[in-house]
């Protein structure tokens, strides 16, 4: 688990750094184009003063801010035993120092999320909707997900992001407007005052800036929702491996998905990436979306928390991830290199009694036809296939996710 | 000369330091060692300071299941009385056994299960029981990284110079409750 946090912790200052040489270059050209070879440094040092005056504001606002956006109640033990009783077994699972306050949002939507920079001072938020919908097996899986975030320092690391992200943006559009600005007023000033004879490179340098002020904020874009992405992989992983039952979380995950309440009442892009699905419901177009997106396809996740079959170990959720995605790992190489003994449990015998009904006529269904040679296919979606002894041909497809499986050969 | 002894100067200023900072970070893993321990033992108290409420609660309603509640309370007592770790962990198994037992059979009383207070008490249990397994898992997980450290170079060097010794994992003693899991893969 430690290997984890600090692999995370190198990513995030690479990250950092990558932003702020960004940053640094951008306040560069910029400084170039507007006062003139010299002016470099200057752009410099406005882009560390942008930088400097939305870090001090996003530090000693903070989470209060984030919580009193989302209306979001604090509550006790008396009100909701069982939330407050979930984590604070997630508390103990995950060893933090101190119990993390809880808060309710009154919001029939579905949905989670966890504030708060360090552990120490970290709080866990569930909407109502979320506490009518989910047993008590799949709400420990969201709580677990959100300590995980709360674990791995992910909320840090997204307010730092963001404000590298703000900074970049805020300084790009400044530079835009005024460039459109200077240009409708004719200021002819600006390059006359230029060395003389530099006419043509400071025009190349124009180029440059006006390039780079477009390009610099997607490139950021791109870099911070990418990392956002694997960060929600990493506390799937995370939760499977505190409460040691992927399936709480992942048909938590299928009845948020599947959740027809509309959107979040109180939620912005910034508080997006904390949220265990994404706040922001989706209107089609697909593919471009996953690009530009702080959550990856809750069905990815799903099916990946579905396939971990043998454990709950960061390395049968790499294992699982690979399986699905056909991508190399999520998880840092020094957590999946453990030598873990982790089991997985047993559903909660109160949670699901309704379902464990129906699961012993499953069984009793499953022996019936093992007698009667069905054969048996698990999908890497988590689907149990049963083809009829009688079936023909060697190809099989998955009715829930459309994968062309392999039968196979009856031993005959 | 001079120069000499500076460059020996500074090598040796970076070992202590490392020496220092490998030392801490030891002695930071056996205290949440024993922290995680001590988690255990608090969830295990919680347990104890459950069952007189429940059995109260449930007596009324379960008039026939006097042995279930005899189990209960002497699996209590005796690790209540335990005298050391060894003799406490059985006797907790035992009461763990015995209370999932008693569990079981509450699912043949509908009126004790639409009681609300014997409700609110059941999420407690649940929840206890659930605190000590996490609490045991957490332990085991503090102790895989500190026997890790202790075990890696160069960290074994200062460990054993300064006399961190291995913990053990806490393994379950009764073998009934240690079955229990395995259920799921059937």
């Amino acid at each position: 688990m430690w290997e984890l946090i600090r692999a995370n912790k190198r990513n995030s200052i690479f990250l950092m750094a990558v932003m702020a040489l960004v940053l640094l270059a951008l306040g560069f050209v910029i400084g170039m184009v507007f006062i003139g070879p010299e002016g470099g440094l200057f752009g410099v040092m406005i882009a560390t003063v942008i930088w400097l005056v939305l870090t001090l504001i996003s530090f000693s606002s903070g989470d209060q801010i984030l919580l009193a956006a989302s209306k979001a109640q604090p509550v006790t033990h008396d009100v909701h035993p069982q939330l407050f009783n979930i984590v604070e077994e997630m508390k103990i699972a995950a060893g933090l120092p101190r119990m993390p306050k809880v808060y309710i949002i009154n919001d029939p939507a579905p949905n989670a999320f966890a504030t708060g920079r360090n552990p120490e001072t970290a709080s866990v938020a569930v909407t109502a909707g979320l506490l009518a919908r989910l047993n008590r097996d799949e709400l420990q899986g969201v709580v677990a997900h959100e300590i995980s975030h709360i674990l791995h320092r992910d909320i840090l690391f997204v307010t730092l992001a963001g404000i590298m992200l703000g900074s970049i943006v805020l300084l790009s559009q400044v530079f835009l407007r005024g460039m459109f600005y200077g240009s409708m007023m004719g200021s002819r000033r600006r390059y006359s005052s230029g060395s003389g004879g530099g006419g043509g490179a400071q025009i190349i340098m124009l180029v440059i800036a006006i390039a780079a002020a477009i390009l610099a904020p997607i490139f950021a874009y791109l870099l911070y929702f990418a990392l956002s992405r694997r960060r929600e992989y990493l506390a799937d992983a995370g939760a499977a491996r505190l409460t040691r039952y992927p399936e709480g979380l992942a048909s938590a995950l299928e009845k948020i998905a599947g959740d027809p309440s509309p959107q979040l009442a109180t939620v912005n892009k910034v508080t997006a990436p904390m949220y265990i699905a994404n706040p922001f419901k989706r209107k089609g177009q697909r593919k471009l979306s996953d690009l530009t997106s702080t959550h990856p396809p809750i069905s990815e996740r799903i099916k990946i928390l579905r396939n971990m079959s043998q454990g709950a170990s960061f390395k049968e959720y790499s294992k699982a991830y690979t399986a699905v995605t056909h991508a190399s790992s999520v998880i840092p190489a020094g957590a999946v290199g453990l030598k873990e003994d982790v089991e997985l449990r047993q559903a909660d015998a109160q949670a699901t009694k309704q379902e464990r009904r129906e699961k012993q006529i499953h069984q009793v269904g499953d022996i019936m036809r093992r007698v009667n040679q069905f054969v048996f296919l698990t999908c890497v979606c988590g689907l149990k296939l049963k083809v009829p002894p009688n079936f023909k041909g060697d190809k099989v497809k998955c009715p829930r996710c459309r994968k062309v499986l392999d039968l196979p050969r009856k031993s005959q | 000369m001079v120069t000499a002894l500076i460059v020996i100067a500074v090598i040796l200023g970076v070992f202590i330091l490392a020496v220092i900072g490998i030392y801490n970070a030891l002695v930071r893993l056996r205290n949440q060692v024993d922290n995680a321990w001590s988690q255990i033992d608090v969830q295990l108290k919680r347990r104890h300071d459950l069952i007189p409420n429940l059995i109260e609660t449930a007596k009324g309603y379960m008039k026939h299941e006097r042995e279930t509640f005899e189990a209960i309370t002497e699996a209590r007592s005796k690790a209540m009385g335990a005298s050391n770790v060894a003799e406490s962990s059985k006797a907790e198994g035992m009461l763990g056994e015995a209370l999932s037992k008693f569990m079981l059979v509450v699912e043949n009383y509908p009126d004790l299960k639409a009681n609300q207070n014997f409700l609110a008490l059941q999420e407690e249990l649940t929840s206890t029981e659930n605190k000590i397994s996490f609490a045991r898992q957490s332990f085991n997980d503090q102790v895989l990284s500190f026997n890790n450290k202790i075990q890696m170079f160069p960290s074994n060097i200062i460990a054993g110079m300064f006399g961190f010794i291995k913990r053990d994992f806490f393994e379950i003693e009764v073998a009934a409750e240690r079955e229990v899991p395995k259920v799921s893969f059937s």
